[in-house]
């Protein structure tokens, strides 16, 4: 069996782990580092609950190799929060009431936290195709929408 | 879902990776973006012994202009093809195309080199390739070579690709003035592949006239298809209603779709006819024709 040693940083602390070839890297994330925010959803590259940053952009974990993760930096969900802070895509899907079961939820906040990074003021219709990756079966989007709009606002407010 | 064991690779130069490539010969499979390879070694649709990954080679994610041609680089993701200022002011037919290409998300792994080099009938590069008249650099253990686009595509999921070439490049001709090229695909929702989807690409000459036509299709038979009864047709004709709706029907014709979830053969290909119309007529809006 091919086994690989990685190194790589999550939500900014450093990881070494031992891992076969094939090991998945929401795998890696979920059962090898215990980070079970992301979600595995179709694991067939459809729905994105398993959305996190590599290397800052948005992918799907269920479709990369955790070798492929060697020497790269990683956030999921759990990286969102700042000293016991809520990011500001966190605070918009609080206010919002962008959730209703939640199992898209974590897909659905690193995909928006990357769309406010590249575009502090993102239109409607760039929120909905930026999301277009992610899907929700309860709320109907609209407040998933409302939700990054909210946060758009507050970044917006902090960094003029 | 979990791949059978594969051995996994991750050269750091070109030639470390032809090197492994001949050494394993077809039990290897070069990894780009993943995003066609892995979903088919989850589902064990698939095999491989061993992954090449070239995701760690140095200087082949590139789009540059340089003697008259585009130049991509092998491993350029989709996304950076559709926030790049050169395709979407000279190639806009490019961006037609990375747009509709599965989700954002996936767009961010998924290569324009695998795109071709998976010849999956399914994806969208190749008809935009084949009306833009591209050529596939593909590097092996001698030298490099440059495939035409119309040899490249051989049949289902078979490109002219040898197993230890890799496609470092794809070349696009600079577009002449009085060039445009567009395309067109119908989907069920984002995300999926085309019910059917067109490529046109036209060039008038100074009367006004088709001076070059390009039409391909995208998921109308075991490969990509390039109708060049329809291109015949609109060839030194003035680019009107009548010509286009000519030419797009004898696109239609030449589609050999198969029935699936997606529809019957025969409403595939109708709608091959109906988007070929569509992008004929944005191409030709585009050059300027009207
Ligand atoms: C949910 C989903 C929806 C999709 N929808 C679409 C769609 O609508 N339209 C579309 O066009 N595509 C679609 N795709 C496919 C996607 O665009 C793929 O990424 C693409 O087909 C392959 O590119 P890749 O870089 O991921 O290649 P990989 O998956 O890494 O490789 C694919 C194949 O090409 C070979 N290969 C890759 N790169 C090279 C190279 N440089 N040299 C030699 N061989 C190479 C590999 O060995 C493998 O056999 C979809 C994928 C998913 C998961
Ligand atoms: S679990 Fe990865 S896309 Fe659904
Ligand atoms: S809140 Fe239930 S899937 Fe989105």
């Amino acid at each position: 069996m091919a086994m690989h040693t990685i190194k790589l940083t999550v939500n900014g602390e450093p990881h070494e782990a031992t891992v076969e070839s094939r090991l998945l890297l929401v795998h890696l994330l979920r059962e090898n580092l215990r980070l079970t925010g992301t979600h595995i959803g179709c694991d067939t590259t459809h729905c994105g609950a398993c959305t996190i940053l590599f290397d800052g952009q948005p992918v799907k974990s269920c479709t990369v190799l955790a070798v492929q993760a060697d020497g790269r930096q990683l956030i999921t969900v759990e990286g969102l929060e700042k000293d016991n802070k809520l990011s500001a895509i966190q605070d918009g899907f609080y206010q919002e009431h962008g959730l209703q079961c939640g199992y898209c939820t974590p897909g659905m906040m690193i995909t928006g936290t990357a769309l406010l990074e590249r575009n502090n003021s993102p239109s409607e219709l760039e929120i909905r195709e930026a999301i277009s990756g992610n899907l929700c079966r309860c709320t109907g989007y609209v407040n998933i929408v409302k939700a990054i709009q909210h946060a758009a606002r507050a970044t917006k407010q902090e960094t003029p | 879902m979990i791949p059978a064991a594969f051995d996994y690779h991750a050269p750091t130069s070109l030639s470390e990776a032809v090197a492994l490539l001949s050494k394993h010969g077809d039990t290897a499979k070069v990894l780009s973006g993943g995003q066609s390879l892995l979903p088919l070694l989850k589902l064990r649709l698939g095999q491989a012994g061993h992954l090449i990954d070239i995701g760690r080679i140095p200087g082949l994610e590139y789009i540059k202009e340089e003697g008259g041609m585009l130049r991509i680089g092998g491993r350029t993701r989709e996304s950076a093809l559709e926030r790049s200022e050169v395709v979407r002011t000279r190639y806009p037919i490019l961006l037609d195309t990375a747009q509709v290409i599965a989700d954002p998300l996936v767009r961010n792994m998924a290569t324009v080199g695998g795109n071709l080099a998976h010849g999956d009938p399914g994806n969208d590069h190749p008809a935009t390739m084949l009306v833009l008249g591209a050529q596939v650099v593909a590097t092996g253990p001698k030298a490099e070579r440059v495939i035409p686009i119309d040899g490249f595509f051989v049949g289902l999921f078979t490109t002219a690709l040898q197993p230890d070439e890799i496609v470092t490049e794809i070349r696009i001709p600079a577009p002449p003035a009085r060039s445009g090229g567009a395309y067109v695909k119908f989907e069920r929702k984002v995300g999926d592949y085309a019910t059917a989807a067109a490529a046109a690409f036209v060039t008038l000459g100074a009367s006004g006239l088709v001076e070059r036509a390009g039409i391909a299709l995208t998921n109308a038979g075991p490969k990509p298809v390039r109708s060049t009864a329809a291109e015949k047709l609109l060839t030194g004709r003035r680019p009107d209603a009548a010509a286009l709706g000519e030419a797009a029907r004898a696109a239609g014709q030449s589609a050999t779709p198969s029935a699936d979830r997606r529809g019957a053969a025969d409403y595939k290909k109708e709608m091959a006819g109906v988007l070929a119309l569509r992008a004929l007529t944005k191409a030709v809006q585009r050059a300027g024709g009207r």
